[in-house]
């Protein structure tokens, strides 16, 4: 890396740097030994984007079996892994670890790190002008507790977990189908992978608040905070209180299927629902933990590409704060369907109606934050444009869904998946996207090609929605989630998704072009490529920025760093 | 082990439809029920015969020789999805209709004319202020009233949704009439099992058709089971829903129907079909390896047939009359049993 130091004149208070800050520890200790935030947030993109190949390469091989109805490749599959005697329910049984290995992997593996440990560990600390994360070491431990994590999870996939090898329960791990109905080792190593990867994002959440509350520079109040910043705050928030429910349940799925509790099993006097009551208490939130830093990263994004401030600042961090609060307050109506009483489900209808007020604010205030701008269509910006509208789709098929009334018909169905994979693959990745763009030189000291970035936007943005919306129809006509095959009525969309699919790999191919071309041979980046509209403190250090920037605390004045 | 996930009825009813609804559109005539009365003298335990209903029901039921009525050809379109269709299917149960109103003229237009409007001012908004046409960018950081503009109308939107939304609980919910023909539903890996307790009919089973099979009865492959469940048309039906291992989800898109078979609880769904026909669904909650091969059909049958089906499994058409413990819907007299 660069050994530039930040420039002075673009803070106040400030002393030119001496070369002290710059002693960086050998490789060993530097990567895994880190007490960086800029070298664990660069660890946890490197991790997100393995863990993301993985799991869109999973993603590939569902889309190619479903491409027709018939078992296609499953069998096959199946004998690779259980041995060539595979039986058919040992191939479905595959088909079920995919479906569990693909949640899993890109919601703790993928979305999770990327956005709070990837550009959080980033951004956060620079955003604030600190010099970087509360705990430095426990942000270490952080990272490297999603490693075993991972390593649980994948190797899940060759051990029994019931009909076959691995863990076949869906990424909810619904009892009892995770308790008696999945014999084998295989589910216990899944539940002991999320709880690793909880406990690395528990610590994780509380550095985050400690830094933001403890660590901001001199005049940074909360008020001046970036949104990206705010969004991290609100974040942290959900995974401290809805990670440790998770932990609860799964400790109690294990002592279920070990020790021969019967938390969930009524002929003990448990209940399958109790599992799903706190399961989604934890799930509901975790959406938001997925999305909520996209929020971030979409509004330093519009604000930065239109020259203008953020419309509405303070609604667009106190809306955060409310997605967040409601959050907690709606989980069961992904429980729609469970037999729970009128009163109950006309709650959960009424309530998660709610969010949408909220979201709307924030979708116009972003594009009031453009009105009036002087906007340039950068790629993060094509990114952060693309999520917006995408966002907007994925959340009005929300409001349908969250009618419990209408809900008993899509509910299990695709139309579910295709409303969560436009809030999350198109939202949220698109998001990850975003910041990608947008941070790449900041982070690397290159400039990415901007050529492949529109390019690379243009085709994955055509390919997913070839291959997600095709599946509302799917839903609609009644085609149920999780199956490996289907009813002959069902083709013409499910091919159409998968070539959707095709589409989409040939971009995310774009972007991995254009990720190690830009590394190897990109222009280098100046220290702010975007111009007077990007006013967050990351811009005014270096590209990339010194292995210590503030040793000496910027003081930020009146004018204000929305 | 302890896990052994046994049907103990613990009571756990899952909902009480406690609320005080007028339940007028049910008021069923119990009189329409006046066909044959033949008497049957105990239930013969035999699952109902396979496909070719007449020569195998007789080989079945020796004493009382009512063949089943034919197996009912499906009709295309009718509860089944088309090749190629993007809409709901078509409905035939009341709450059904009501809620495919909801779906199709409340809630699609408005999503879709939110959809379009975003777009719409994303795109005039990526036009008209691209950094060629407006160079200067306006400092406009704050407007009060546009932001209270756009939080209080979408709160206004959600209130012209959550109104028709509510009622139409309150309407699914409804409690069946005194006289609704009770069915009950087991989920077990990988099939179904059906009950009727008051006509005296023990559960069968219904299992995935093969492909061949399903190809030779001109059926839906991976829609069609083997036994179909026999109910009605026109009456009101009430389904007992559990699940014997695992949680399936019992699911007929075309009647609105969809409810989760939970180990340890009785779940309750009441509707009443429109027309003969067959409606088909499949299990709706991962249950395990063929959790995508566990098909279910429901058989809705003209009542005469009905009955002249229920006669052919060797129950008891009249259902709760013959057995002495309940009040028989007949004799309304016969009130100072009530305890």
């Amino acid at each position: 890396m660069s050994t530039t130091t930040a420039n002075p004149d673009d803070f106040h208070g400030s002393h030119a740097h001496d070369d002290h800050g710059e002693h960086k520890p050998a490789f060993f200790a530097r990567w895994f030994m880190s007490t960086n935030h800029k070298d664990i947030g660069t660890l946890y993109l490197i991790f997100a984007i393995i863990a993301g190949i993985i799991g869109g390469s999973i993603s590939g091989l569902m889309r190619a079996e479903l491409a027709h109805p018939g078992i296609q490749y499953l069998h096959t599959w199946a004998m690779w892994m259980d041995g060539p005697d595979a039986s058919m329910d040992q191939a479905y049984h595959l088909w079920n670890v995919l479906i569990t290995a693909h949640g899993l992997i890109m919601v703790f593996f993928m979305v999770m790190p990327a956005m709070i440990g990837g550009f959080g560990n980033w951004f956060v600390p620079i955003m604030i002008g600190a010099p970087d994360m509360a705990f430095p070491r426990m942000n270490n431990i952080s990272f490297w507790l999603l490693i075993p994590a991972f390593v649980l999870l994948l190797g899940s996939t060759f051990v029994p977990g019931g009909t076959g090898n691995g863990a076949g329960t869906g990424w909810t791990v619904y009892a009892p189908l995770s308790t008696s109905g999945s014999a084998g080792p295989a589910v216990d190593m899944a539940i002991l992978s999320l709880h690793l990867a909880g406990a690395s994002s528990i610590l994780g959440a509380i550095n985050f608040i400690t830094t933001i509350f403890n660590m901001r520079a001199p005049g940074m109040t909360l008020h001046k905070m970036p949104l990206f910043v705010w969004s991290v705050l609100v974040t942290a928030f959900l995974l401290l209180l809805a990670l440790p429910v998770l932990a609860a349940a799964i400790t109690m799925l294990l002592t279920d299927r070990n020790f021969g509790t019967t938390f969930y099993d009524a002929a003990g006097g448990g209940d399958p629902e109790l599992y799903q009551h706190l399961f989604w208490f934890f799930g509901h939130p975790e959406v938001y933990i997925m999305i909520l830093p996209g929020f971030g990263i979409v509004s330093q994004i519009v604000s930065t590409f239109s020259r203008k401030p953020v419309f509405g600042y303070l609604g667009m961090a106190y809306a955060m704060v409310a997605i967040g609060v409601v959050g907690f307050v709606v989980w069961a109506h992904h429980m729609f369907t469970t037999g729970m009483s009128v009163n109950v489900k006309m709650y959960f209808t009424a309530a998660t109606m709610v969010i949408a007020v909220p979201t709307g604010i924030k979708i116009f205030s972003w594009i009031a934050t453009m009105w009036g701008g002087s906007m340039s269509f950068k790629t993060p910006m094509m990114w952060a444009i693309g999520f917006i509208f995408m966002f907007t789709v994925g959340g009005v098929t929300g409001v349908v869904l969250a009618n419990g009334g209408v809900d008993d018909v899509m509910h299990d169905t695709y139309y579910v998946v295709a409303h969560f994979h436009y809030v999350l693959s198109l939202g949220a990745v698109f998001g990850l996207f975003a910041g990608f763009y947008y941070w790449f030189p900041k982070m690397s000291g290159k400039m990415y090609n901007e050529f492949l970035g529109q390019l690379h936007f243009w085709v994955f943005f055509i390919g997913v929605n070839l291959l997600f919306f095709p599946m509302h129809f799917l839903g609609l006509s009644g085609m149920p989630r999780r199956y490996p095959d289907y009813p002959a009525a069902f083709e013409k969309w499910n091919t159409l998704a998968s070539h959707g699919y095709e589409i989409m790999a040939a971009g995310m191919i774009i972007f991995f072009i254009n990720l190690i071309w830009s590394l190897a041979a990109g222009k280098k980046a100046a220290d702010n490529p975007w111009g007077e509209g990007a006013t967050t403190l990351e811009w005014t250090l270096s590209s990339p920025p010194p292995f210590h920037q503030f040793e000496t605390l910027p003081i930020i004045d009146d004018a204000g760093h929305h | 082990m302890k896990m052994v996930k046994s049907l103990v009825l613990a009571g756990l009813l899952a909902f009480s439809p406690a609320l005080g609804m007028t339940q007028t559109a049910f008021a069923q005539d119990n009189a329409t029920a006046a066909a044959p009365a033949a008497e049957a003298p105990a239930p013969v335990a035999a699952a109902p015969a396979e496909s070719a209903a007449a020569p195998a029901a007789a080989t079945a039921a020796p004493a009382e020789k009512v063949a089943a009525p034919p197996r009912m050809k499906p009709t295309e379109g009718i509860g089944m999805p088309m090749p190629g269709e993007w809409t709901i299917q078509k409905q035939f149960t009341d709450t059904g209709r009501q809620a495919l109103w909801m779906h199709n003229y409340l809630l699609m237009p408005i999503i879709t004319f939110t959809s379009i409007f975003v777009l719409i001012l994303l795109a005039w908004t990526m036009f008209r202020y691209r950094r060629a046409a407006n160079p200067t960018p306006s400092k406009t950081s704050h407007n009060t009233l546009i932001e209270v503009i756009w939080t209080v109308l979408p709160v206004l939107i959600l209130l012209v949704i959550a109104v028709p939304s509510i009622g139409l609980l309150a309407d699914q919910y409804k409690p069946a009439p005194k006289d609704a023909l009770t069915v009950k539903v087991t989920g077990y890996q990988w099939y179904w099992g059906y009950e009727y307790p008051d006509q005296g009919i023990p559960e069968f089973v219904s299992n995935l058709q093969t492909e061949e099979k399903a190809k030779e009865n001109g059926e839906p492959y991976l829609l069609s089971p083997d036994n179909r469940l026999v109910l009605p048309a026109g009456k009101p039906i009430k389904l007992i829903i559990t699940g014997a291992d695992v949680i399936h989800s019992f699911a007929v898109p075309s009647l609105w129907v969809k409810m989760d078979a939970v180990p340890g609880r009785l779940n309750e769904k009441s509707f009443t079909i429109d027309k003969p026909g067959v409606y088909y669904g499949q299990c709706s909650e991962l249950c395990g390896a063929r959790h995508g091969f566990m098909p279910i059909a429901i058989e809705a049958l003209p009542p005469a047939q009905f009955e002249q089906w229920v006669l052919s499994q060797g129950g008891n058409p009249k259902g709760k009359a013959a057995t002495p413990a309940t009040t028989a819907a007949a004799a309304p007299a016969a009130a100072p049993a009530k305890i």
